[in-house]
């Protein structure tokens, strides 16, 4: 029983993670029904500065958390700006492909600066607590408490202020917006930083859990992550953090009780299943055709 | 016997009625008019009949045969044919393949052939495309039979649509508001127009309006459609006198 | 300037005669053929342009079969490697293990069949999904399906595990190459002019008139992911006798994205466009090749560029008329002229 409650710890982490991923894909797609396939690679970048900030300028964890956040949402508000932006009346196919091409090039150009991986040191110390049988660390507990603290404070921003119901507007109906006097542009880049930003956040936090980084690693992480937000009904910000600690739990559990290698394999066909069974995801609606 | 027979149809989409209780017999060659204002179910009745939306309860026969629970294409081959609202033709591609897309349940060759382009293939393929440019000669498309159906004028894509739901085949045909941003002049053009495809293409014509101009000139027979009800069928010019039909139309205070 | 103007159109229509002639694509292939089994055999080709070669008709197939379902039909699958993959697997395991060591030339083209046929019907079962979902949500599928047969290859030891498979002789050669990248393009160009590929354009178009049309989706959507996946199977084959060494992580994620950089690329929906697309970026990734690291980091930037300035790609959905059958332009222009010598009286 300890084993398990071990587990679903081990399964709340790495959901967190997935989850606070999961919002970016969300919030872009929400807005501008576009997948940023970058995403995942603005995650990695998230880590490899928050190796930089802690490495070369030895930072303490919370402005290399709070600085990195900052550079990734700068550098997810640029990427809109000069390569999303001038699709945004071409086919919708084009703006994704573009996508992919830029996480390609995040992949490859941090690939050519750092060719090898890296480790990022421990910035906070890490400190053990025994209950009975169960043994938590210190990091686990930030890791999970300050992805719900900044899902609680997103989830705030969207339902409760002025640039949320924004945001919520645009992607109800983006022809009528301009019209109430909202600046659609500030509002799509205030989304890309938010977005983005959590991306950065995440990869600061799974850097701390998982120490080894390199530039690929948000490959996998980056699509799993979309997943979880096609399984939450994408476009859904809460749906997002359902399907990311879905995913966490499924993979978490199923490499307890399984090999470790049947994971991806258990883990998509339950997708799978859940998506035919569900085909809007969990809380999806499906758009009423009109004829 | 009535080509097309609708009984106590009713449809409900979470909650809300969009039509209920709705009877309508078609003779064949007849030329009906559904009308009624804004949002009281009449495209929802042509959804209904072309398999679209399934009826939640009544039944809907052509020539005798049970159309609800079957599909749309199914439908369409058995001789329903529609054009839309809001025209809904295939804009990227050519003039000419969009009328023989509409071909599709009358090719007589197989996937495999159609893959190789053997046995079957080139003589049916020749037979479609010969039949489409024909309908096309017909509806005066010809000369644009290469163009891309988005680049063609509105007039022209309307009658576009008309010409291909026309290659399915129908027996019956039902018209969405086919007059919808026309001006009175093109509007006498139109009727003219429905009058010669009924004699042409010897089809039922079913067809939903909002002008008014239109229905009283060329159909037979009315059914006035009002918050998903029928409130009255007739002559045209029993609808024309009709209270409810000029309270649901003008509201009660005009027509008290 | 205005003589060149007309001295390009003197070549232009020169080309175009040329094209028309009936037998201008029988005396391509004859002479692509002859080439092939030349090089082939006499080696006056360098060894590396010969792989390069077999790579972009490998890339041509891929791309040729991606674009029907993302191009024609307008659904977005990223699953194309792992089609690749079961072709790859099945032929590899036949090559291998099944075949007697002397024929293995003589069965290669049963193999690489087998294989095309293996992925086709794992085609016909991810077309299932595909009836009710649509866009985002069949990428997903799509995507689900690719990681799984990765994963599943990775948990069966009989094919190598992680490890993967080896053992496989080289008997991807250029004559083969070239015989499976012209049928592909031939199969799916008959198939995107006929009116079962029409049936496939009008469900990008517009799936619900499709069907009112009498446009039966379903059996157009089992076509196209069908003819789809069984090239991509047949490529998996090639490409595993190419190498002669395949693991699952080949085929993974990042495959599917090459394929798809370059139907997206060539230009949607268009096989001249998939033709273009395969040879432009497998040949520029050689060339590039001296700038290490750096290509990859090249590349992704040029495409981004590109998509800025022609977000429908090179030729999208565009077609030469290169690819036009003969037998529907001469149908139509048979038309025009009757109907000049006898105008009828439509109103």
């Amino acid at each position: 029983m300890a084993y398990f409650f071990q587990q679903l710890l081990n399964a709340l982490q790495l959901g967190s993670i997935y989850a606070l991923i999961a919002l970016g894909y969300t919030m872009v797609y929400g807005i501008l029904t576009m997948i940023n396939f970058a995403h995942g690679d603005l995650f990695m970048v998230g880590a490899f500065f928050c190796f930089l900030l802690a490495v070369y300028l030895k930072l303490s964890f919370v402005p290399t958390l709070l600085l990195s956040m900052l550079g990734v949402a700068c550098l997810g508000v640029i990427i809109e700006r000069l390569a999303y932006k001038p699709l945004r009346t071409a086919p919708r196919v084009s703006a994704i492909i573009t996508a992919l091409g830029v996480g390609l090039f995040l992949e490859n150009f941090t690939l050519a600066l750092s060719p090898y991986p890296k480790h990022i040191p421990p910035l906070l110390k890490n400190v053990t607590w025994t209950v009975g049988e169960l043994s938590i660390s210190s990091l686990q507990v930030l890791v999970i408490v300050l992805s719900l603290g900044l899902m609680l404070i997103l989830d705030f921003v969207v339902w409760r202020t002025k640039a949320g119901m924004a945001m919520r507007a645009i992607s109800w109906d983006k022809t009528i917006v301009p019209l109430m006097g909202v600046s659609v542009n500030k509002i799509i880049s205030l989304t890309f930083a938010i977005g983005t930003g959590l991306g950065g956040a995440a990869g600061v936090l799974y850097s701390l859990a998982y120490p080894v980084i390199d530039p690929y690693m948000g490959i996998m992480v980056g699509w799993k992550a979309f997943i979880c937000a096609v399984v939450g009904g994408i476009g859904n910000v809460r749906g997002a953090m359902i399907g990311g600690f879905i995913l966490g739990a499924v993979e978490i559990l199923v490499a307890a009780f399984f090999p470790s290698t049947y994971r991806d394999f258990v883990a998509f066909t339950l997708l799978l299943v859940l998506l035919i069974l569900k085909p809007y995801g969990i809380l999806g609606r499906p758009q009423p055709q009109k004829v | 016997m009535a080509l097309l027979d609708l009984q106590h149809v009713t449809h409900r989409f979470e909650g809300l009625t969009a039509v209920s209780d709705f009877n309508l017999a078609v003779a064949p060659h007849e030329l009906v008019g559904v009308i009624g204002p804004n949002g009281a179910g009449k495209t929802t009745v042509f959804n209904l009949i072309t398999g679209v939306y399934r009826a939640t309860e009544g039944s809907i026969r052509l020539e005798g045969r049970e159309l609800v629970g079957q599909t749309p294409h199914r439908i369409t081959a058995s001789g329903i044919a529609r054009t839309f609202q809001n025209i809904r033709l295939f804009r990227e591609l050519s003039v000419l393949d969009n009328v023989r897309i509409a071909h599709y349940r009358q090719m007589a060759y197989s996937p495999a052939e159609a893959l190789l382009h053997i046995g079957r293939f080139r003589a049916e393929e020749k037979r479609i495309t010969l039949g489409a440019l024909d309908l096309l000669s017909i509806f005066k498309l010809d000369d644009a039979a290469n163009e891309k159906a988005k680049n063609l004028p509105y007039g022209l894509q309307r009658r576009l649509e008309i010409a291909r739901a026309l290659a399915t085949g129908p027996k019956l045909l039902l018209l969405d508001e086919p007059a919808a941003g026309m001006n009175p002049n093109e509007i006498l053009q139109l009727m003219d127009f429905i009058r010669w495809i009924r004699r042409t293409f010897d089809v039922t014509i079913i067809l939903i309006e909002h002008q008014m101009r239109l229905v009283m000139g060329i159909c037979e027979r009315l059914v006035v459609l009002d918050f998903g009800a029928t409130i009255a069928a007739g002559l045209p010019s029993e609808i024309r006198t009709n209270p409810k039909v000029m309270e649901a139309y003008l509201g009660e205070e005009a027509a008290s | 300037m205005i003589r060149a103007k007309t001295a390009y159109r003197t070549w232009r229509d020169r080309w175009r005669r040329l094209t028309a002639r009936k037998y201008f694509w029988p005396a391509v292939l004859t002479a692509g053929l002859a080439f092939s089994i030349a090089a082939d055999k006499y080696d006056f080709v360098d060894l590396y342009v010969q792989l390069i070669i077999i790579y972009v008709g490998i890339n041509i197939i891929l791309t040729v079969s991606l674009n029907l379902i993302n191009g024609y039909m307008g659904e977005f699958s990223v699953g194309h490697a792992g089609f690749m993959a079961v072709g790859a697997y099945t032929a590899s395991l036949l090559t291998v293990y099944a075949f007697p060591p002397g024929l293995q030339q003589l069965l290669f083209p049963l193999a690489v069949l087998a294989g095309g046929l293996a992925a086709a019907l794992i085609g016909f079962l991810v077309a299932i999904p595909s009836f009710k979902t649509r866009g985002d949500y069949l990428a997903i599928v799509t995507l689900a399906f690719c990681m799984i047969v990765k994963s599943v290859l990775e948990n069966i030891d009989a094919v190598g595990g992680p490890r993967g498979l080896l053992g496989m002789e080289k008997l991807t050669t250029l004559p083969w190459v070239f015989f499976w990248t012209a049928l592909s393009v031939w199969v799916i160009r008959n198939l995107v002019y006929s009116n079962f590929g029409r049936g496939v354009l009008s469900v990008r178009e517009d799936e619900i008139a499709a069907d009112l049309m009498s446009v039966n989706t379903r059996q157009v959507k089992i076509i196209a992911f069908i003819v789809s996946s069984f090239f991509a199977g047949i490529a998996g084959g090639l490409f595993a006798h190419a190498l002669q060494f395949i693991n699952p992580r080949m085929f993974d994620i990042i495959k599917s994205t090459d394929v798809l950089i370059m139907v997206y690329l060539g230009g949607i929906a268009s096989i001249a466009g998939s033709v273009i697309g395969a040879v432009i970026y497998t040949i520029l990734l050689e060339i590039l090749r001296p700038l290490g690291v750096w290509r990859m980091v090249f590349m992704p930037l040029l495409l981004v560029v590109l998509m800025i300035y022609r977000p429908r790609g090179i030729m999208g959905l565009r077609e030469t008329r290169l690819f036009e059958p003969l037998s529907d332009l001469a149908t139509i222009t048979l038309w025009r002229q009757k109907k000049k010598e006898a105008p009828d009286g439509a109103p």
